[in-house]
């Protein structure tokens, strides 16, 4: 009984972290088709503002997430500004390049480039990848000066559920609670709400977007944005129970590639499902045969997925379908 | 009144000159066809005019401004209807919700037509909740007129209505088109290969 009850916390475990680790990734990843290598730094920006917040400014803890997750969605909007998109350079370069080419002699005019500086880098898989991956390095070390090698942690609230000769931390099941509150609001801002159906349509064809009169540039900016701010939330709550340190992010980087690469195209529905697939491997193979075991369970789940669902799951769902409607 | 007006346009893919100092001038209330064979820059011209292709030279003018310089959500929003050719309906999206993508444009009015839409396709309000990728071509026509006039635009561009269509919907298709024209008072500039459908409307 008590061994059932282990691994079902441990699922609801693994359950949370994957889906918390995965939203904010797979959002930005399944609309924009920019891979974001600095994701986990994104989770440390929620992580570090909320502690901080607590810490510093002293407000209370629920308080203090929701500014780390409103911190890190404006973070991300300056980095889609500056890096993803190139708006900012660019604006500051059309303004700079003709009184740079009027101070410099003609020669040296000459070799300035007259167009964009930076080439957005929207369905630039590789690209992006480079990008976010120098930002992430900046990230971690820019952490590392500013704040040191670790900062004070927050301490874990609500304390613990106890059953027979074991006990858990009530807090993970709030976090369980959380993840599944989070699917369900992802789902219903781009099933119901105009900004997701906008953005669904965005992916599907941009330029027929932009000419029914779709800003496809504020749309891509508020995805990042969105994306961001869910990656900040993830930091703000395992902000109490992760230790505190610049390379934090790196942590829940392995899940949430994985959980995107298994779950596919679709965002809700791929990240639920993989995550519900992968926490229960996860989680019998770590009860089973301890932490390690299930690690490795979890990452040659990912190569079997990688090699006979190359499309994830949803991409598998999709074709089923299309087989079944054309038999019909 | 001059709605729409071209003049020395000259659009290019990749440095290959498509159009050449074309002018064109659509007045309200008319309905305009510009017909020609496969790649002649049928195409090129509805995308030059909705912004998808910045011209090379040439200014374009919409109600008297110039909209050479504009994005084509920019001149969308001011009540531009673009029905791309091969329709370009979002597949994944619900029939309704294709519909109301079209509330975008046309920014300065909050009125959306859906009555006279559902009026003259009453099939899209049948399968309001099927996805656009389930539809036949003919249905995918509709949506994308639908989509497009929604948000009672000042001026339609229709790109090849009749492609991949059968000529029963295409003559129904050409009498709706007809229909919006005389009740709505929307301006209509379409390009087409055949003549079918240059028959119905008249030029």
């Amino acid at each position: 009984m008590a061994n059932w009850l282990n691994l079902a916390f441990q699922f609801l475990d693994s359950f949370a972290f994957i889906v918390l680790a995965a939203a904010g990734l797979a959002i930005i990843f399944g609309i924009m088709g920019v891979i974001n290598l600095a994701h986990g730094e994104f989770i440390l920006v929620g992580a570090y503002a909320t502690t901080l917040a607590v810490k510093a400014v002293g407000l209370p803890l629920p308080a203090a997430m929701l500014a780390g997750a409103v911190v890190t969605a404006g973070f991300g909007l300056v980095v889609e500004r500056t890096i993803i998109s190139g708006a900012g350079p660019n604006w500051v370069w059309e303004r700079l390049e003709p009184r740079l080419s009027a101070a410099l002699p003609d020669q040296a005019a000459a070799v300035l480039p007259s167009g964009p500086l930076i080439e957005p880098l929207y369905d630039r898989l590789a690209d992006s990848m480079v990008a976010t991956f120098g930002l992430s390095l900046i990230m971690v070390q820019g952490a590392r000066i500013v704040f040191g090698n670790s900062i004070d942690q927050v301490a874990t609230p609500f304390g613990e559920v106890a059953y027979g000769a074991f006990s858990y931390s009530a807090y993970r099941l709030v976090l369980a609670g959380v993840s599944v509150a989070l699917l369900g609001l992802v789902y219903y801002v781009f099933t119901y709400t105009d900004y997701g159906m906008r953005a669904r349509a965005v992916i599907q064809d941009d330029r027929t977007a932009r000419a029914l009169g779709v800003n496809t540039e504020r749309t891509y900016a508020a995805t990042f944005a969105l994306g961001s701010g869910l990656a900040g939330l993830t930091g703000a709550l395992f902000a109490p129970v992760i230790s505190m340190q610049p390379t934090l992010g790196s942590q829940f980087l392995v899940e949430a590639f994985v959980a995107v690469v298994v779950g596919g195209a679709s965002v809700v529905l791929g990240t639920a499902l993989s995550a519900a697939g992968l926490g229960a491997i996860e989680s019998v193979f770590s009860n089973q045969y301890g932490t390690f075991f299930g690690r490795i369970a979890l990452l040659l789940t990912a190569i079997l997925a990688l090699r006979f669902l190359p499309g994830g799951i949803t991409g598998y769902i999709e074709r089923v379908r299309k087989r079944r409607r054309r038999e019909s | 009144m001059t709605l729409l007006a071209l003049s020395d346009v000259t659009a290019a893919y990749d440095r290959t000159p498509i159009l050449r100092d074309v002018d064109l001038a659509v007045d309200e209330g008319e309905i305009v066809g510009v017909m020609g064979k496969n790649g002649v820059g049928k195409s090129t011209l509805m995308k030059t005019v909705i912004g998808l292709l910045e011209p090379e030279s040439g200014t374009i003018t919409y109600r008297g401004e110039d909209v050479t310089g504009l994005s084509a959500d920019d001149r969308a929003r001011r009540g531009i209807g673009y029905i791309p050719q091969g329709r370009d309906v979002f597949p994944k999206l619900t029939v309704e919700q294709n519909v109301r993508m079209g509330e975008t444009i046309n920014a300065d009015s909050d009125e959306y037509l859906y009555e006279s839409v559902y009026d003259y396709f009453p099939v899209l309000e049948e399968r309001a909740d099927q996805s656009a990728g389930t539809l036949s071509g003919g249905e995918q026509q509709m949506l994308a007129i639908a989509r497009a006039l929604v948000a009672n635009p000042d001026l339609l561009l229709l790109d090849e209505p009749s492609e991949g269509i059968q000529p029963s919907i295409v003559d129904q298709i050409s009498e709706d088109m007809q229909a919006i024209n005389d009740e709505l008072g929307t301006t209509i500039l379409f390009v087409e290969q055949k003549e079918t459908i240059s028959g119905y409307l008249a030029v």
